[in-house]
């Protein structure tokens, strides 16, 4: 299995990160590596198995559907990075003026 | 130095009678955090006013003739991937610097409502990302057993703060041994419970399926206290099992008094006659097999084939779980935010900046293997695997009570050995994963030390819900090879 520099600017757009060429560079090898570490495990016959998402099967706990308080407004947007109106304030999102 | 040198169950004891206050138990860890912490490393944040309060608060509830609880007065130090309200949270992570957590987590909450005293929070790899801590984006936790050697990771301060006795006990959190790899590098006790024993609300989330909270501490009855005291349902956790929550501490005194006699132990052949595993840690694991079998242990060998594939699986489900989980670090609602022209640009500017190389690595690879055209032949083929392990596992568990093996197959590496190549430092945990797939509670203890006095760690894993059985197991053999004190540095 080989990387290849597209297939890294190609994922590193799904994971919204803004890769340096230095990093472009270092990935292409070593995710090529760590996948073809993996490469006898993903030729194994699994014909027929199952896979496992959760590896207790325990039915989930819920708890009762009470109306409660949520987490303070005030102390919530006290953490964000951009706050206006008592709302997140995030880069123009339409293309308005 | 009266408390550091006594077991958190010994302090819980002297501060329920009154016989010594929580508040000259604290000063003591205090001192030696003050007069040795810069050598190690091992917190990111002290908070030495608000454990002082607490610690008043548990001496005054003893005074007005109240129980404080199981761990009144036990100094408690926790990993910094987990929320507590009032004090910052970084996850070790620049995308978190300054970041408050508006409520505390489960477990940390039913700790300080057991009596323990929060003295600090800990140095950790960046969300839990490493077996060394050396990818903490604030700064480098030594072991304190060799202070050139890593502590192992992710949790490697709340395993160096408990070895170095700036704390009687600590909580991690292990996902792929996080907890087991630096409690057996350390020279500490480090278990991790079955998966959904202890609720994961308020705890940083790296892999989903994966994460288990746990604790560490220097004897295998010190951490049963800590996993009794913050184990069991929590409705704010789905994955949690519901139902009530089995004594362990009565497992710990059986192994004490009965010891090992007539339990059927087995060793794992993929693990124990693994390439690459240091002859000293092969002799080590030997030696206390051979102490455990002359006790009346009836030693069983059991083959788990599937095991050759468990670290690929593994790396493949890890990062694909954490590509999703920390999505959430947008900066949108909290933590660092970059300038970007539109919302996309700012995202990316902030991932860029705020992650560390690995973090971004692991996302890169899970954000690959869940990709179109690749889910199927990495993440679905990885999720099959892991039916194998556990379904391999299950077969080992009707042959034998418990399954042993070494907990790393190496003591501590120098600092800086295993950093420019990635595989190299994922094969540190190739021990600890399978319980991680599984979901089945396991613990490591040391058993020995090489010619520098550097630790080995035993491994015992249980069946699913089996902590019971763990803890007496693990006490019994800790009877046979005795506790290791921390470090006086």
């Amino acid at each position: 299995m080989s990387i290849s520099r597209e297939d890294v600017l190609h994922v590193a757009k799904l994971a919204r990160l803004a890769l340096s060429e230095e990093e472009i560079s270092l990935f292409t090898v070593q995710l090529g590596d760590i996948l073809n570490h993996a490469a006898a495990a993903c030729a194994l016959d699994t014909e027929g198995v199952p896979p496992t998402a959760h590896p207790v099967p325990i039915a989930h706990l819920l708890r009762e559907d009470e109306p409660r308080p949520s987490l303070a407004r005030g102390l919530v947007l006290e953490e964000a990075p951009a706050v206006e109106a008592d709302r997140f304030r995030v880069p123009r999102i339409l293309d308005e003026t | 130095m009266t408390a550091v040198i006594t077991t958190a169950a010994g302090i819980a004891r002297g501060v329920r009678s009154g016989e010594y206050p929580a508040a000259r138990v604290l000063e003591e860890y205090l001192a030696r955090i003050a007069a040795h912490e810069d050598r190690i490393g091992a917190f990111l944040l002290v908070a030495q006013e608000r454990a002082r309060a607490a610690a008043e608060a548990i001496d005054a509830r003893v005074a007005a003739g109240e129980d404080p609880g199981l761990l009144a007065g036990v100094p408690l130090a926790v990993k910094d991937a987990l929320c507590l309200a009032g004090l910052p949270t970084t996850a070790g992570s620049k995308i978190l610097q300054g970041w408050h957590p508006p409520y505390t987590a489960t477990a940390v909450a039913r700790l300080e409502e057991a009596g323990a005293v929060v003295v600090g929070k800990t140095n950790l790899d960046e969300f839990a990302m490493g077996s060394s801590n050396e990818n903490s984006a604030y700064k480098v936790c030594r072991n304190p057993r060799g202070l050139d050697r890593v502590p192992g990771g992710s949790s490697g301060g709340s395993a160096a703060a408990v070895a170095a006795g700036f704390a009687s006990v600590a909580i991690g959190s292990d996902t792929g041994g996080s907890i087991r790899q630096p409690a057996s590098l350390c020279g500490v006790v480090g278990m991790k419970p079955t998966y959904g024993r202890v609720s994961r609300y308020g705890l940083i989330a790296f892999a989903s399926s994966l994460d288990q909270i746990g604790p560490l501490a220097g004897t295998v009855e010190d951490a049963a206290l800590v996993y009794q005291s913050m184990a069991g349902a929590d409705p704010m956790d789905a994955t949690s099992i519901p139902g009530d929550l089995p004594d362990v501490l009565s497992g710990v005194k059986e192994g004490r008094e009965a010891g090992i006699a007539g339990m059927r132990v087995a060793l794992v052949t993929e693990l124990c006659e693994m390439e690459g595993t240091d002859p000293t840690v092969a002799r080590v694991f030997e030696e206390t097999v051979k102490k455990l079998e002359k006790s009346g242990a009836v030693l069983v060998e059991v083959s788990v084939p599937s095991l050759v594939h468990a670290l690929s699986a593994y790396y493949l489900i890890a990062p694909a779980e954490c590509s999703s989980n920390l999505a959430r670090f947008d900066g949108v609602r909290f933590g660092l935010r970059e300038a970007g022209d539109d919302v996309e640009a700012m995202n990316r500017a902030t991932r860029e900046a705020g992650f560390g190389p690995e973090v971004k690595r692991r996302i890169m690879l899970g954000t690959y293997a869940l990709s179109s055209g690749y889910i199927d032949a990495y993440y679905g083929k990885a999720q099959r695997i892991r039916t194998l392990v556990i379904r391999d596992l299950e077969a080992a568990f009707t042959q034998a009570d418990v399954l042993l093996s070494p907990t790393s197959p190496t003591v501590a590496f120098p600092l800086g050995a295993r950093t420019d190549d990635p595989m190299s430092m994922y094969i540190s945990d190739i021990c600890t994963i399978p319980a991680n797939l599984a979901g089945i509670p396991a613990l490591s203890l040391p058993c020995g030390t090489d010619d520098a006095g550097l630790p080995v760690g035993l491994q015992v894993m249980a069946p699913v819900l089996s902590e019971s059985l763990l803890f007496r197991v693990a006490c019994a053999a800790e009877t046979l090879i005795g506790a290791l004190p921390p470090v006086l540095l």
